[in-house]
């Protein structure tokens, strides 16, 4: 591979607290050389291939930690090939990809195959994460030590929540002392059985059963305390209201240790958008109000939340035309969240250097990776984009094989330009 | 990004009538005057017209349904239309097929009205979507049942000649009831003041925003009201906690002669049944002639739904 340099471009870099016009040099082994405003650019040769960024933005690249990938069961709603060419066009370099396939990654086989399929079909980091108990019934825990050895990075029932305390209990402790990740899915089932949008008056409004954010919070805090009981690596995929925002503070005052993720789609929309029956709007968790949105935005704000994440959920046509309470829930959403995530710097929501942290750096903290960052000597991934280039969304031209997406036709502000993985060109606008 | 907007979370396009919400004033008005000629016509004993004389009218049931259904079989035959009624509740839709492809299927049979009860919200507009023809909607899930609260309008009308002004107490299951959020927005928007009454387990969350005012005690809540609408409790209601006991409901909830009393001196009494004597009403009252409206609800019900018909074929 050639050298390359990438000259003029403003390097956003929260893990080395970089925010300045400079150059990337990148090595011929794929890893960053230089990086920085006092890179020299070396004279033009043929044995380096030059980038003028004209000042866009570059960052390292996107690391999102909740998607889901069809393969093996549905791969007729997204496969490996075409999860790559979505997320390298959303700048989008490392994926946690979500086990309730079919069969359900919950055995060390499962693992083997996911790990050579995602490597024979896709030059895309993938991490892929595993159920947290046995057929993700809640009943028995997986062999976290197994796995983990195998190469799973985190462990989660996507979706559904571990009701049964004792066994969640269990789990905590044991996966303790294997180091193991748990990424929880929060949702009192009991609570939140059939229903499909936030509690308030949207949902009387539309005579649906809905879901009430106590069913959220009351996951958190058993969690949390269990958490006293037994300190684990504990991970909270998505929260989605402002009672589970007060919760995490109060928790978080009292220095314990998990950190909380977020859906872009919870920060973006609300319960109004769901309109007519929008039933690409339905999600796990619902959306909710306008005040619970704002909350979860000064909850980033105040450091209360750690990660943003996609929650890209492919859906088939056949899965979204039903009548609402019976269709699938989530969202396409890899191509599309960086673009989203600067539509909060845009109205000024959500400082830019604050965003880009909590789309690299930070999850790649709370997974261990060597990723989301440009120090030197890591790999050269890196998302370059445009940070006004306005577009429309059009679900014909997203990569994704599925076009359940939430936000079709919005307009939004920021494009990718370009994504480099290990310093290779892998796409370009 | 997401700004509030003012909820627009039903859209009636106007050849549909998928539900009270956003049917405007005139719309409502309109359907109601045209329902009073056929009071008449429907006494009368020539009771069949020819206005929808080689139209077809579908009717499809996904739930089972028996005054809706033959009410709405009975308005398209005294219209003259050719009148079909598909029983779903045990038909396709269990042998896999969408209710997407259904309206396809039925679609290519060229009718001219659909009218569709579905157990789950939202339903008719989806088949709306697919059709090209007028869907009237008959009760979906627990969002609305346009035909009922227009019924049960022009029952208040026919007796009390108005319902500007009324107050109106609608009592029972409210959350779990489309019959209920019709009449709050059809009562409303013809200017009556409306109280809903239940035990908290079933109404529903934010109520008030809907333009009411919320009661747990039967007593506070049928203060001076003028119309007193029961609703049917569902027995299945029962095994989900919502409710100790049918006993202890009919106690504090059940429409007694003695707590009629708390209502204004000549009120009357409303059932969109079928009733549950003993449970959400009793006996007597209910058979009262002289204070219940229940049997010429059903009465009218066929003129509502025949105007309705009338004015939403093409």
């Amino acid at each position: 591979m050639k050298e390359k340099i990438l000259k003029n471009c403003r390097i956003i870099d929260p893990s080395q607290n970089i925010d300045e016009i400079g150059n990337i040099i990148i090595d011929s082994n794929g890893k960053i050389k230089e990086i920085g405003n006092k890179v020299k650019i070396p004279k033009k040769s043929s044995d380096i291939e030059e980038f003028d960024c004209e000042k866009r933005i570059a960052i390292p690249g996107i690391v999102d930690m909740n998607v889901f990938v069809g393969e093996p069961g549905f791969e007729y709603k997204e496969n490996f090939r075409t999860l790559t060419q979505a997320a390298f066009a959303g700048g989008v370099t490392s994926v946690v990809t979500m086990p309730n396939t079919k069969p359900l990654i919950d055995n060390v086989s499962m693992v083997d195959f996911i790990i050579r399929r995602g490597r024979d079909k896709s030059n895309l980091n993938i991490f892929p994460a595993a159920c947290l108990t046995r057929e993700m019934k809640g009943k028995e825990m997986v062999e976290f030590g197994l796995l983990t050895a195998k190469g799973i990075i985190g462990f989660t029932d996507p979706y559904q929540v571990v009701q049964n305390t004792e066994i969640m209990s269990r789990i905590m402790d044991y996966a303790s002392d294997m180091g193991a990740l748990i990424m929880q899915h929060v949702e009192d089932y009991e609570l939140s059985k059939n229903g499909c949008v936030n509690e308030g008056e949207i949902a009387t409004r539309l005579g649906l059963q809905s879901i009430p954010s106590i069913a959220e919070k009351i996951i958190i805090e058993r969690d949390l305390s269990l958490l006293e009981e037994y300190p684990c690596r504990y991970h909270i995929n998505q929260i989605s209201s402002q009672k589970s925002v007060e919760v995490i503070r109060k928790n978080k005052k009292n220095s314990k240790n998990f950190t909380t993720g977020v859906s872009i789609n919870h920060l973006c929309l609300n319960d109004n958008d769901v309109g007519d029956f929008k039933t690409f709007l339905k999600f796990s968790p619902p959306l909710r109000s306008e005040n619970d949105r704002k909350s979860l935005i000064d909850a980033i704000n105040t450091g209360l939340i750690d990660v943003i994440t996609s929650a890209h959920k492919p859906e088939d046509e056949e899965s979204k035309r039903l009548p609402f309470a019976q269709a699938a829930t989530g969202s396409i959403g890899v191509e599309t969240l960086l673009p989203l995530v600067l539509e909060l710097y845009h109205n000024k929501s959500i400082k830019l250097q604050k965003l880009i942290e909590l789309i690299t750096v930070n999850p790649a903290k709370i997974l261990k990776i060597n990723k989301g960052t440009l120090k030197t000597g890591r790999d050269a991934d890196i998302c370059l984009f445009d940070l006004d280039e306005p577009w429309k969304v059009d679900v014909n031209t997203l990569k994704s094989k599925s076009k359940n997406a939430a936000i079709e036709n919005k307009t939004l502000q920021g494009k990718v330009q370009m994504t480099f993985l290990k310093g290779e060109l892998v796409f370009e606008n | 990004m997401a700004v509030i907007k003012k909820t627009s979370a039903i859209k009636n396009s106007p050849k549909h009538l998928l539900g009270i919400q956003n049917l405007s004033i005139l719309e409502a008005q309109k359907i109601l005057n045209e329902a009073k000629a056929f009071i008449k016509l429907n006494r009368s004993n020539t009771k069949k017209l020819d206005t929808l004389r080689g139209k077809t009218q579908i009717n499809l049931f996904f739930e089972p349904s028996t005054r809706t259904q033959s009410s709405f079989d009975l308005a398209g035959k005294r219209l003259g239309a050719d009148v079909m009624t598909m029983n779903m509740s045990n038909s396709a839709l269990k042998k896999g097929e969408t209710l997407i492809d259904t309206a396809m299927t039925l679609n290519a049979m060229h009718p001219d009205l659909i009218v569709v009860r579905h157990q789950d919200s939202g339903a008719p507009n989806l088949l709306s979507q697919k059709v090209n023809c007028a869907v009237i909607n008959a009760g979906d899930g627990r969002r609305e049942h346009p035909t009922q609260a227009l019924l049960d309008a022009l029952t208040i009308i026919n007796r009390k000649g108005k319902i500007e002004g009324l107050k109106i107490a609608i009592c029972g299951d409210i959350k779990h009831s489309r019959v209920a959020r019709s009449n709050i927005y059809l009562m409303n928007m013809l200017g009556a003041e409306v109280n809903v009454i239940a035990p908290k387990t079933l109404m529903p969350d934010s109520i008030e925003q809907l333009g009411v005012k919320s009661f747990t005690s039967m007593k506070k809540g049928l203060d001076s009201c003028d119309i007193v609408m029961m609703l049917r409790l569902q027995n299945e209601r029962m095994q989900g906690s919502f409710l100790p006991s049918k006993r202890e409901y009919y106690e504090y909830y059940g429409l007694t002669p003695d707590k009629l009393r708390f209502a204004s001196k000549d009120a009357l009494v409303m059932h969109p049944g079928p009733m549950n004597r003993g449970v959400e009403i009793d006996t007597k009252l209910a058979d009262d002639i002289n204070v219940s409206l229940v049997k010429e609800q059903v009465e009218l019900g066929v003129a509502v739904r025949m105007a309705c018909l009338k004015l939403y074929c093409k």
